[in-house]
């Protein structure tokens, strides 16, 4: 029983950094209906010039910030030079330009600071920690989860508390409402998209600390997927919510179905559960918006 | 009035019905051309092609066309964006693998068949979806596919006959009581299945199938009320789709790879097919083969140019890298500036050069 629940928990953890790559893909679904395959590449990008800066001797505080400023540039340029030109056109075709996009995103990460694998320590040792009830956990993980609620009450009060905040809030309920009552849709681009970077930097110091900063940190895009499906892709606490099942189903599956049928199943298992999902609830579990039945 | 037009009713050039749409040509022109073509490409190419031709660049061009054919069908003229026909390819190449090692006298053409419909099945299977969901829901449908079939080729070694980590090495390719396992053996073999292919898949979008498939494309609730069963429609897209990626599958472990493990069917693979024909151009068939050419044929001539002009300055890696960031752009490129892809500019192109004195007249 007690393998039971830290297999749980564990997962449970596991799933917040999950989540984390799912809110930044939430906040640019909500304000331009974009469904962002780069967002993985923003993370790879983000924490690949962290761990880079750091290595080249400026303090943590000071790459984070200057990390923070060049996701907010990377997020101006692809407003610029991307969203602008693909105005009013069908979400599939956003959808494959992310799909260049991440190509791009990832071949200039890669260009400017090379292929090497990093190390990054953020000073959290990834020790099982006991809790109550006999079970185990990684303080790592706890970190993990405290720092994406951190990420989720930030995000909510700066769309609570500040003007751009409501005018974000406008453009996800009605954008040509909010247009008309004179919210500039490029501001709120721009915004979102360095917000989604911001995330990514996030998301990248703690996956990258996990896994080494290196290539396969894009990947992190394909774990988000299905945890946006289920979760709903535009309810950020839909993909917490998300995240958790995904990570704690996966780690369920891995152990006592994989058992039965073989290993490896975490990466097909949340697609299929999404699958299901979808087929009962198309929104996801918070999602507003029904999508469109064909 | 039209020249095609005019042909169409009289002229010497009518191949099918006189449908003017499914006319097999558009014009004398368009025949000779055609005709003309295939018989360099089969007559004169063995001739004039290297071994370094045939198995670095036609052999993978014409597989990856076929493959892009087959997504082309279901994306470009059904409507479902689909990210799996790796998968697709994946199951072709192995079940082709598994009729020909285990029913010993099978025919290499029957056992690529079998492969292919094997796909054209699991096609079935990952289109049900598509009834109640559609754009990106479909592609996450897909990737399930995807990553589903990954894993259970490499998982259960049945597929594999056994070989433990899922590589397997292809018989020789034996069609007829010949021997065509040189590389101009597997160049001709390639040509063939993929000729017979195309001219199919040009009879399909031509016809009934294909118009219905537009129909549900551009407005599926239209299509419902004109007593088109979209279903079936979307269903049969997926089935042909997958069909066609599974004899590419096939051919590519055959004819291209010869010896093959399951990382050879991976999401990047798919990617690729789905680029060839964004690039290619959307709902066009001689789409998948610009694409597919553009996308093989760029990278060897960059490292070709990387190679004689910086020699040994770069790595490998490094040009790897700067690949991918073009093909990053030219993804973007299409589809702001021409989503109807390289199709539609050759096509612009003969435009010009057909009215090219008079262009204003």
């Amino acid at each position: 029983m007690s393998y039971f629940l830290e297999t749980l928990v564990g997962g449970l953890l596991a799933g917040t950094m999950y989540s984390m790559v799912a809110i930044g893909f939430v906040l640019i679904y909500k304000a331009s209906g974009v469904f962002n395959f780069a967002q993985g590449s923003m993370t790879l990008f983000a924490a690949l010039t962290f761990v880079c800066l750091k290595e080249r001797g400026l303090s943590v505080g000071l790459s984070f910030v200057a990390t923070a400023l060049t996701m907010v540039l990377v997020g101006l340029l692809i407003e610029r030079l991307l969203l602008r030109r693909l105005v009013n056109r069908s979400p599939v075709t956003l959808f494959m330009a992310t799909l260049g996009l991440s190509y791009i995103v990832e071949g200039v990460a890669q260009a400017i600071w090379g292929a090497d694998v990093h190390g990054l320590d953020l000073g959290i040792e990834d020790t099982p920690m006991p809790l109550p009830f006999g079970i185990r956990v990684s303080r790592f993980d706890l970190w993990a989860a405290g720092a994406a609620g951190a990420l989720v009450v930030a995000l909510s009060l700066f769309a609570n508390r500040t003007r751009i905040g409501l005018s974000l809030r406008a453009v996800a309920d009605d954008p040509l409402a909010a247009v008309s009552l004179g919210v500039r849709l490029p501001v709120i681009w721009r915004t979102v998209w360095s917000l989604a970077g911001f995330v990514g930097l996030v998301a990248g110091l703690f996956w990258g600390s996990r896994s080494g900063v290196q290539f396969s940190l894009t990947l992190v895009v394909l774990k988000a997927m299905p945890v946006l499906i289920i979760g709903g892709f535009d309810s950020i606490v839909g993909a917490i919510v998300a995240g958790l099942i995904v990570g704690a189903s996966e780690k369920l599956a891995e152990v006592y179905v994989g058992a039965a049928i073989g290993a490896g199943l975490e990466n097909w298992f949340p697609y299929a559960m999404a699958v299901g999902f979808l087929l009962l609830r198309p929104s996801g579990l918070l999602g507003g918006k029904a999508i469109v039945r064909v | 009035m039209s020249a095609a037009w005019t042909t169409a009713i009289s002229g010497p050039a009518r191949l099918g019905t006189a449908h003017p749409e499914r006319r097999l040509f558009r014009g004398t022109g368009q025949a000779i051309a055609t005709v003309g073509g295939l018989l360099f490409a089969f007559v004169a190419v063995p001739f004039l092609g290297d071994d370094y031709w045939f198995t670095a660049i036609l052999i993978p061009v014409l597989v990856l066309s076929l493959a892009g054919l087959g997504l082309n069908l279901l994306t470009g003229y059904a409507g479902q964006l689909s990210v799996g026909s790796a998968a697709f390819m994946g199951i072709g190449a192995y079940l082709a693998y598994d009729v020909q090692t285990r029913l010993p006298g099978m025919p290499l053409l029957l056992s690529f068949v079998a492969g292919a419909t094997a796909a054209a099945a699991v096609g079935v299977f990952a289109g049900l979806p598509s009834h109640r969901i559609s754009g990106f829901y479909l592609v996450v449908c897909t990737l399930t596919v995807q990553f589903f079939v990954e894993w259970t080729l490499s998982n259960f070694r049945w597929f594999s006959n056994g070989s433990a980590s899922g590589l397997v090495s292809v018989p020789p390719l034996v069609v007829a009581g010949r021997d065509l396992s040189s590389p101009l053996g597997r160049f001709l073999l390639t040509l063939s299945v993929v000729t017979v292919m195309t001219v199919l898949a040009h009879r399909i979008v031509r016809g009934e199938v294909g118009r219905r498939w537009m129909a549900v494309r551009d407005m599926d609730t239209a299509a419902a009320i004109l007593g088109i069963p979209v279903l079936r429609t979307k269903l049969l897209a997926f089935a042909v789709s997958s069909f066609y990626c599974g004899m590419a599958g096939a051919l590519w472990g055959f004819a291209y790879l010869g010896t093959f493990d399951p990382r050879a069917w991976e999401l990047d693979r798919s990617f690729e097919i789905l680029f060839a024909i964004i690039i290619g151009g959307m709902g066009s068939l001689s789409g998948s083969f610009l694409g597919a050419a553009f996308l093989l044929v760029l990278p060897l001539a960059m490292s070709q140019v990387a190679a004689a002009y910086l020699r040994g300055t770069v790595d490998q890696g490094t040009i790897e890298n700067y690949k991918k960031i073009g093909f990053g752009i030219l993804i973007v490129f299409f589809l702001v500036k021409e989503p109807r892809g390289l199709s539609r500019l050759v096509q612009t192109f003969i435009q010009r050069i057909r009215t090219w004195p008079l262009r204003h007249w």
